[in-house]
């Protein structure tokens, strides 16, 4: 199914990214080019089978309830947390106001 | 005494061992060559400052007796890791002056085994591309050339062509990289490298800017199998801050490494025989065929019958990955953030992101985004996830009456920049033999086999069970010993 130019900004609308009229037009090319190449796997017979959901078979561990158990995931870490923030304020990070 | 740029890992760590030379020297002749090489583009940053002090390190810790595995050896680290106190970028805008105040858990590993860093190496942006192109800060150069006495800059490979290009000139003994659809093992079949893709939950995500989870895997690439197997050692291993990594024992592959494949048994996939493919890698395949055999191993044909779905499931399946794991690129907490005059919250993100990434990373997390919306999920993300099943069911089918498959890596040498970046599917393609083993999560590798009529490498892949690098690592043991590839790249940079 080809999208059209008002599809391509609904796609950017909803990953939050800003485009021009200019770049939405090239996009549409470029996305109806790959999306028509992947529809080739409509063909496949996938009847009674289960989409993959663990690449290599493995348990989802749960790790012991302790605080801190390891520094480096665990809390007091305020300072490096925000280290690379671009506008923290006042040991918090900092956005542009959002509520009037 | 033999240029100290020129030696492996191998020889490096036993030189040092030996009292051959010092870490020290070993170090600042790496560094002379790193600062040298800047038109290959192959580092964002250069650390000399900390190989100079591993080596110290390792040079006292020879002197006290209480040598480390890899002590000596100075290496790159792909720019995808996270260093602490060391810019860590994916090779993008967005995160231009990041750094990390934490280590990722494969780059520790390398570290605490004795390993120094000469920098951080480029790549294609977020490791999305397969020839560098995508990189925020330039493309990388392979130090290959054409020998048809034109100049032509070449592609490295991608993504971790940064990693390539340093080993192939001798800018490092070996880098890590990372695999998400080929990234470790097509690069090194263009620069004349190995590289190998463990099994995927074989070495920690933890602290590697993510790209598509089900998929990356950090792997060594080197000059040699045996280079592969030492940086494999020191790289996996079991960590609870990795909800996929495999909790395993790491085998000790360097000691059993063996060439003798008599008893194993070497598939071959029809499927992988393309039509109208450069005859030269044909050729390459079949001349891999009778190393094999010479090996002592018996050859079989296999089928893989759904081989030509790997690609489009993949580049649904990544991207879609991709588009979740990039969200958290906001402007908010870290790296770039674009906050246009008067803008709001939803401004701010909107800006941020047109703003920080390169147009393939947009374009994956588009496609990503549109696959998972609401009415398309199913038809696109759902039924890939089902091919990739039937995908995965094809290897486990195969190797019931295979031990190793053995292809080519990728589909031709070493392509010219520029060559294919207005055509994203072009591109893509590359990738049609690394992928399928990825999107099972099987350890595959590349090892130099051959030079084209151009003068350029060419690399066969070997694909192994799930847990059996060990088998891989021996095939491609094998085909090295007898392809004898000692080509190397003229130097002009």
């Amino acid at each position: 199914m080809a999208i059209d130019q008002a599809t391509v900004r609904k796609i950017a609308s909803l990953a939050r990214i800003a485009i021009s009229d200019a770049e939405a037009a090239a996009m549409e090319g470029e996305l109806n080019g790959i999306l028509g190449w992947v529809e080739q796997l409509g063909e496949v017979d996938v009847t009674g089978v289960e989409p993959m959901t663990a690449v290599i078979p493995n348990k989802l561990r749960l790790r012991d309830d302790i605080v801190d158990a390891d520094p480096l995931t665990g809390g007091n870490r305020r300072d490096d947390i925000l280290a690379n923030a671009p506008a923290p304020q006042h040991g918090f990070f900092g956005v542009p106001k959002v509520i009037e | 005494m033999t240029e100290l740029t020129n030696l492996t890992v191998a020889q490096i760590r036993d030189g040092h061992r030996a009292g051959d030379f010092s870490a020290v020297e070993v170090a600042e002749a790496f560094n002379a060559n790193v600062a040298g090489a800047k038109a290959l583009n192959a580092f964002i940053v250069e650390t000399p400052e900390h190989a100079i002090a591993a080596a110290k390190a390792a040079d006292a810790d020879r002197a006290a007796g209480t040598l480390k595995p890899l002590s000596g050896v100075p290496i790159g680290m792909k720019d995808l890791f996270c260093t602490n106190g060391v810019q860590t970028t994916a090779a993008s805008h967005m995160l231009e002056g990041f750094v990390p105040r934490y280590e990722s858990t494969v780059s520790q590993k390398l570290w605490d085994a004795g390993c120094g860093m000469l920098g951080k190496l480029n790549l294609d942006q977020f490791a999305m591309g397969s020839s560098n192109e995508t990189s925020y800060f330039g493309n990388v150069i392979s130090p290959w050339r054409r020998k048809d006495g034109g100049n032509a800059a070449l592609a490295p490979g991608g993504s971790s062509g940064g990693s390539s290009s340093a080993i192939a000139a001798r800018l490092c003994p070996a880098a890590t990289g990372t695999d998400t659809g080929g990234s470790i093992r097509q690069p090194a079949a263009f620069t004349g490298i190995s590289g190998i893709k463990p099994t995927y939950g074989r070495c920690s995500r933890w602290g590697i800017v993510a790209f598509a989870s089900s998929l990356d895997q950090a792997g060594p690439m080197a000059r040699d199998v045996r280079d592969c197997a030492i940086m494999l050692e020191n790289m996996a291993g079991f960590d609870p801050k990795d909800a996929t990594s495999l909790d395993l024992a790491v085998p000790n592959w360097e000691a059993a490494l063996s060439s003798d494949l008599k008893g194993k048994t070497v598939g071959i996939p029809k499927e992988y025989r393309l039509e109208g493919i450069d005859p030269d890698i044909d050729a390459m395949w079949d001349a891999g065929i009778a190393m094999l055999k010479d090996a002592g191993a018996n050859v079989v044909e296999i089928s893989l019958p759904h081989t030509k779905y790997a690609l489009p499931a993949y580049y649904i399946i990544a991207p879609a990955e991709a588009s979740s794991n990039l969200a958290r690129y906001d402007g908010v907490r870290y790296g770039l953030r674009d906050l246009p005059q008067g803008a709001g919250l939803q401004d701010m993100y909107a800006a941020t992101r047109a703003d920080g990434f390169g147009p393939e990373v947009k374009r994956r997390i588009m496609i990503g985004t549109y696959v998972l919306s609401a009415g398309f999920y199913d038809a696109y993300y759902t039924q890939a996830q089902k091919v990739r099943t039937l995908i995965a069911r094809d290897f486990e089918q195969a190797f019931a009456s295979c031990d190793v498959i053995l292809a080519p890596t990728a589909p031709s040498a070493a392509f010219g920049l520029g060559e294919k970046m207005a055509d994203p599917l072009a591109m893509y393609l590359n990738d049609v033999f690394a992928v399928p083993a990825s999107l099972a999560g099987l350890p595959a590798m590349s090892v130099p086999a051959a030079l084209n009529r151009e003068g350029l490498p060419l690399g066969l892949q070997i694909i192994g069970k799930a847990f059996d690098e060990q088998g891989v690592l021996n095939a491609g043991l094998a085909i090295e010993e007898r392809a004898g590839f000692t080509a190397r790249a003229e130097k002009w940079w």
